[in-house]
């Protein structure tokens, strides 16, 4: 067994034990820290595949992003050491099937079909191919998309303003 | 152990999308549910980093779509986010059983 087999189990483990910890336990502050190792992990995964760039994204947009923004809104909305409620044991026992059974069709059909790699000659995840084809007009360019997600972030930031401003108290 | 393949990851991905299939479902406060969302989106994004390195590794296709996913997941966690503020500001509750006002 390899240094990168073990990297990678390691990794799996800390990916998948705490975000399991992170949908189970009853800490909203303990549930986001989790799910903070949680992404570090898919971060170490992709380092592992050898994509250092949406690792780095990874990293900088959901780590340092998405995880600081869930904290925040935490410390604004929940009271501190407050425990989240029990769940009932029906709802728990139910989605514990639906997610059982959903996860062994999933696995079913994952070992029964068979993947056909492509011929072709890889090339290479670098920071020079990855621009020249996000920024490029031509056939496999993808500025478009670019472009629109760009119109998407902006409506997304002037709604968000637009929604959490808080509305002046009418006079009557 | 054998040598991590591509179904080994694929194993890693659909567990962790169960796993935040899971929280969505038994989850009743807004906020644990976003946290499972994020979940879901990253396993999808797994899945697109894997079959581009595995199966179609002449292109970089996963890859932006993947780009694309995490640029979208984080104008909806923002969106979210704000709805979830105005919610508690209004109910003094992100409980999804306390916000049934459009219910009927």
């Amino acid at each position: 067994m390899s240094g990168s087999t073990i990297i990678f189990y390691l990794l799996s483990i800390l990916t998948l034990v705490s975000g399991i910890l992170s949908v189970t336990t009853r800490k909203i502050f303990r549930a986001a820290i989790f799910l903070l190792f949680s992404l570090i992990g898919i971060a170490g995964l992709y380092f592992w595949m050898q994509y250092e760039f949406i690792a780095a994204v990874q990293i900088v947009v959901y780590v340092g992003g998405i995880t600081v923004l869930i904290i925040f809104s935490i410390f604004l909305t929940q009271q501190a050491g407050e425990l989240l409620p029990q769940q009932n044991r029906k709802r728990v026992l139910f989605s514990l099937l639906a997610a059982f059974s959903g996860f062994g069709l999933t696995l079913l059909q994952i070992i029964q079909h068979s993947f056909n790699k492509t011929l072709e000659s890889s090339i290479l995840p670098s920071m020079e191919n990855i621009g020249n084809q996000m920024l490029g007009l031509e056939d496999n360019g993808f500025s478009l998309p670019f472009e629109v997600v760009s119109i998407l972030l902006l409506a997304a930031m002037i709604g968000c303003i637009v929604i959490a401003l808080r509305s002046k108290p009418t006079t009557v | 152990m054998m040598d991590p393949g591509l179904n080994h990851i694929l194993f890693i991905s659909t567990a962790l999308f169960f796993i935040g299939i899971f929280g969505f479902l038994t989850r009743r406060n807004l906020i644990t549910m976003l946290m499972s969302i994020e979940l879901v989106l990253n396993s999808v994004n797994i899945n697109f980093v894997a079959f581009n390195k595995y199966l179609w590794p002449h292109k970089l296709d996963g890859l932006f779509f993947s780009i694309f996913v995490i640029a979208i997941a984080a104008a909806e966690a923002a969106v979210a986010i704000a709805i979830i503020i105005n919610l508690y500001r209004s109910h003094q509750s992100i409980d999804v059983e306390n916000a049934e006002d459009l219910k009927f």
